[in-house]
């Protein structure tokens, strides 16, 4: 059953133009981005004289790209996720949900799970770039793998707040603002509190939690954060579902 | 053996302190139409919502044969199909892909999904439609749309709120025959405030104002009510009024503007004979006779009417 609404709301996404667009444009970033760094690379490179000033081109192209992605999808979870629950209250359509034999937490997540693999999508097609590298060069698996999996659990808690933040009002243009301006204060959240690193809040920040991952290593506690991240902002969408249901 | 499918208990939903709907009770056999009638902000769409589980009672429990609502809610909805007051329709999709989806969504198996999706929309006359974008179809072929995504998993009990809005006549006798036709082997309720329409589908009617049931029975009992044992007699040169109470069965007569007396009888002796009779031999200039009806919607306001008037 969460398969089918995952499936609904990716029906969605494509019929409209909205889908492919951002599909594009996001490709057509990244892959600019890919190029920069592969040009930057050598002009880099030939001037690194000393062996200890020469990076991989894995890393000097790969932080480029999965840099700049973390950042643009910033901008573009909000878009997508903006209409998910909101788009529903506004047309009325939650009532055809609510009536069929769906509990909450199967529609909540096949919601989420559709704009996950959507945005997956993309994710997989910056992997096939990098690792489009291997052609040439002898490129480093591991970092490549531990950059896609930071940047797909980053993503899929950016959609689990924006689902939340959806599901609380009607306007969908509401809810992309305050998806984007919650999102952008937990990314910076260490850079306002930079000269305390120790600081509790500053440990929210979601950047924080993917700069190892960036760096290819892979921390337990940083995945753990995030899917706490996760299950809590699900739950509270459910919870904000159920209200719907017993207020009116 | 009759079986019921929608039994409701003490059903009773409250808006901060005031009532929505307060201790509504019935019960609906299977292969029963029932109308449920109401002037606007009665709680007529309360009630469908807490019957279907888009809402919870503040008190009270809803079965669907058998299966409660908020215990079983999955296993409950399953055997609802429900159209709300305004459609649910996803715009962006045409016809066939949004049957679609409904079909899945509703448990219809995989392999019959398709003739599912078929067979609803030829009962809905949907046919050409299927490759339309719903959000290019008129609004009666949407509302077309909304009813076939209720009955598309065959349930057993269909639950349409107000379903002839916004129809052409055409399509208004199309789709009451529609829903004569879905009461012959589901259970099908209705809420509606076109009272000729009641008339035509329900077998039984509830009448529901500020919350509360006033009315609940078979259509029969309502008709009767309607005709009462009146005749409207129309006269050019009206006699005085005991000439007209000498004939056998009279027992009363008012007169009614336009030239016109309401004559009353004794049930079940219509003196129509006589007194056309009497009035030819007499030359009263008789120009019409016909049984007196109240409306429907006579009956309505003096029901919708009477709770203040006791109160």
């Amino acid at each position: 059953m969460i398969i089918n609404i995952a499936r609904k709301e990716l029906k969605g996404l494509f019929s409209s133009p909205m889908g492919w667009v951002i599909l594009a444009l996001l490709q057509f970033v990244f892959a600019t981005f890919f190029l920069m760094g592969i040009d930057q690379y050598f002009l880099t490179m030939s001037g690194a004289m000393r062996p200890d000033q020469r990076i991989g081109v894995t890393e000097f192209v790969g932080s480029n790209v999965f840099g700049i992605a973390s950042f643009i999808m910033l901008f573009a979870v909000p878009l997508l996720s903006m209409r998910l629950i909101s788009e529903e209250r506004r047309q009325q359509t939650l009532p055809f949900l609510f009536s069929a034999p769906l509990s909450l937490t199967e529609i909540v997540l096949g919601k989420f799970f559709g704009l996950v693999t959507f945005l997956t999508i993309t994710i997989l097609l910056i992997g096939s770039m990098m690792f489009s590298l291997n052609l040439w060069a002898d490129i480093d698996t591991g970092f490549v793998l531990s950059n896609i999996a930071g940047l797909w659990l980053l993503v899929a808690s950016f959609c689990a707040l924006g689902i939340y933040v959806s599901s609380t009002t009607q306007q969908p243009v509401v809810a992309a603002i305050i998806t984007f301006v919650a999102l952008f204060a937990l990314l910076l959240l260490d850079h306002f509190l930079a000269g305390d690193p120790s600081n509790t809040v500053a440990y929210l920040s979601l950047m924080k939690h993917f700069e190892p991952f960036s760096r290819g290593l892979v921390d337990t506690r940083d995945i753990a954060y995030f899917v706490l991240f996760i299950v809590t902002f699900l739950t509270l969408t459910i919870r904000r579902l159920d209200a719907d249901r017993l207020r009116g | 053996m009759t079986t019921i499918t929608v039994e409701a208990s003490d059903l009773t939903r409250k808006y901060g302190g005031r009532a929505a709907v307060s201790n509504v009770s019935f019960s609906l056999n299977k292969g029963e139409v029932l109308g449920f009638l109401g002037p606007n902000g009665a709680g007529k769409s309360t009630t469908m919502k807490m019957l279907t589980g888009n809402l919870a009672p503040s008190n009270g429990s809803v079965k669907i044969c058998g299966i409660d609502m908020i215990e079983k809610p999955k296993d409950a909805k399953a055997l609802i199909g429900y159209l709300p007051e305004q459609p649910p329709l996803y715009r962006e999709l045409t016809v066939d892909e949004f049957l679609t989806i409904a079909a899945r969504l509703h448990r219809v198996s995989r392999g019959h999904i398709k003739k599912a999706v078929d067979i609803a929309k030829q009962r809905c006359g949907l046919t050409e439609m299927g490759k339309r974008l719903i959000e290019n179809l008129s609004k009666g072929y949407q509302q077309r749309v909304g009813i076939a995504q209720a009955i598309i998993h065959n349930p057993m009990v269909v639950i349409l709120d107000e379903p002839t809005v916004g129809l052409d006549p055409i399509q208004i006798r199309d789709i009451r025959a529609l829903i004569k036709e879905l009461g012959g082997e589901h259970s099908v309720i209705l809420s509606t405030h076109i009272l000729p329409e009641v008339e035509m589908v329900c077998d039984r009617v509830q009448i529901i104002h500020k919350g509360s049931l006033v009315f609940n029975g078979s259509i029969d009992v309502l008709k009767e009510q309607r005709h009462g044992n009146r005749l409207l007699l129309g006269l050019h040169h009206p006699p005085a009024t005991e000439s007209l109470l000498a004939i056998p069965g009279v027992e009363s007569v008012d007169a009614v503007e336009g030239g016109f007396l309401r004559v009353h009888h004794t049930p079940g002796h219509v003196p129509a004979e006589a007194l056309v009779q009497a009035a030819v031999s007499q030359g009263w200039g008789l120009f019409q006779i016909n049984p007196d009806q109240t409306s429907l919607e006579e009956v309505f306001v003096q029901l919708t009417f009477q709770e203040p008037a006791a109160a």
